[in-house]
């Protein structure tokens, strides 16, 4: 609370030895209210209101990630588990992970032929590194007491996937998933802003063309905000799906 | 089960022939244990005993067939020993329960895999639920490991390999990691569960009192690198064993001290030499 009034007390400040280019707090949330009287109205395809641009966003994070998951999971279980499989794509994933995503829009609108498939693709390429890494990192640190439980009872390779390996390498997935979904937030933004049409990192670059400040401002709380609520809701799920005795 | 019908591997139920293990290590290859021959009998009670880092653990291992010799032979009854299986069930040092099954599902997964292609769910859950009572734990079958002590886990861990009807049960410190009032308990509760089920056991320790009060033959391990036997006591104490009873008993003193004087005198440990 006192850090948030500090912000609010320098952002004052800068605003008034600026000459008021950038607007007063007062001034924004007086545009807020008004922005947020009204979340769902659609005037055209480039004017619609803030709660239908978080959603097209949400919505564009929900399938590439979904999308990564679905890859980067079980690809995280293989490396992990096949020795052969880690030494062939290591060195590749340490290649491609530092590459920034917004690299490979221009692959995805090339091969996608469209601006919503490609950001997708681009959240699906930034997502996907650290479910794969997270994942086969958990898979290579199941504890060896475990695994030679398996090879004393002699489980097949699903009882082994379901008994023992998943539910221990379940926290090192979410993980995962949860640096995925921070990713993903933080890319999509700026993927929007070049790719255009709807979305909460359209609305912001819109905004400054119209050069609405305020807007601007009001759409760093609503990305801040709705970045917080996505963390929260994964650590809430992480915590209800680790184990006591995995956790140390 | 019974071993007057396996007449030619009555007494050597399982053979160790020359078996050499050698690790390979950052620093180069580590012999661990050499020259190691040794014959157990069907329902026999065997114990290896030595310093830490003498190999016994490695022995077990191997009689587990979780690791393989880098030369010499394992046999269990006159099959070589190609890999693990739960013909030869395996209690580990730290309990090794899957925290997020309860103790039921944790037997249940042993007695599933073992049985599950001969017989029903109610009597996979009925052999779940004798080996449960069998270490007296049937009201915490549906707690998780998390949830109950360190002797109830070992307890669950014992349970566990029980219920597999292992041809042998081997154990790798089981009470290591117990305080001695809960480890005495569970020795008496092991030696009555032996008497009933007539198992074969190779049990790994470093407390000559245990090893005494359980076991028919003692196997006394060298220091490392490069282990072997180096003695192997017979125990010719009459069965049901009492502590109380024993401990002043002149045969049960006489073994100790000559566990001790192996240990301690003979085989004592270096630590420079390391």
């Amino acid at each position: 609370m006192l850090g948030l009034g500090l912000l609010v007390g320098l952002w004052a400040l800068v605003s008034a030895s600026t000459g008021r280019s950038i607007p007063t707090p007062y001034e924004t949330w007086l545009q807020a209210v008004e922005v947020f009287s009204n979340p769902f109205y659609r005037n055209g395809p480039n004017d619609q209101g803030v709660g239908w641009n978080v959603l097209a966003s949400l919505q564009r994070v929900a399938v590439g990630f979904g999308l990564a998951a679905l890859v980067g999971i079980p690809a995280g279980f293989a490396i992990g588990r096949f020795a052969f499989l880690s030494r062939m794509f290591n060195p590749l994933i340490s290649l491609l992970r530092p590459v920034s995503p917004l690299a490979w829009l221009p692959i995805g609108l090339l091969v996608f032929k469209g601006a919503n498939p490609a950001a997708i693709w681009t959240i699906f390429i930034c997502s996907i590194w650290p479910m794969v890494i997270n994942t086969a990192v958990g898979v290579q640190r199941v504890p060896q007491d475990y695994l030679n439980v398996a090879r004393v009872l002699n489980l097949s390779e699903w009882k082994v996937l379901t008994k023992i390996l998943f539910p221990s390498v379940l926290p090192y997935m979410l993980t995962g998933v949860r640096l995925a979904v921070g990713t993903a937030w933080l890319v999509i933004v700026a993927a929007e802003m070049l790719t255009g049409g709807v979305g909460i990192g359209f609305w912001v670059w819109d905004e400054w063309n119209n050069l609405n400040v305020k807007n601007i401002i009001i759409a760093i709380f609503v990305i801040g905000i709705v970045g917080l609520l996505l963390e929260a809701a994964l650590v809430k799920l992480a915590t209800a799906f680790t184990f006591e005795e995995v956790k140390s | 089960m019974n071993a007057s019908t396996h007449p030619s591997y009555s007494t050597k139920f399982i053979e160790v022939q020359g078996v050499e293990q050698t690790f390979r290590t950052a620093k180069g290859l580590f012999p661990a244990l050499r020259d190691i021959d040794l014959t157990i009998a069907k329902g026999e009670f065997v114990a290896l005993i030595g310093h830490s880092g003498c190999g016994k653990s490695t022995l077990l291992n191997l009689i587990a067939g979780l690791t393989t010799p880098t030369n010499g032979a394992l046999l269990c009854a006159n099959k070589e020993i190609k890999g693990p299986g739960p013909e030869r069930a395996v209690v580990f040092q730290n309990h090794s329960l899957l925290p997020w099954l309860t103790c039921f599902d944790n037997i249940y997964l042993a007695v599933e895999r073992v049985f599950g292609a001969r017989e029903g769910k109610a009597q996979l859950k009925a052999r779940t639920d004798a080996a449960l009572a069998l270490v007296g734990l049937t009201h915490a079958g549906q707690k998780r490991p998390g949830e109950i002590s360190g002797g109830m886990k070992q307890r669950v861990g014992i349970a566990r390999a029980l219920s597999m009807e292992p041809q042998v049960l081997l154990m790798d410190e089981p009470f290591g990691a117990l305080d001695a009032l809960t480890r005495a308990k569970l020795q008496d509760e092991l030696l009555e569960i032996v008497a009933r089920t007539h198992s074969t056991v190779v049990m790994v320790t470093h407390d000559v009192d245990e090893a005494v009060l359980l076991s028919d033959k003692i196997v006394m391990m060298t220091n490392g690198p490069a282990a072997t036997i180096g003695e192997v006591l017979h125990v010719d104490l009459p069965r049901p064993r009492s502590r109380v009873e024993l401990a002043e008993d002149a045969r049960y003193v006489n073994y100790r001290k000559a566990v001790i004087d192996f240990l301690y005198t003979r085989q004592a440990h270096v630590e420079k030499a390391a």
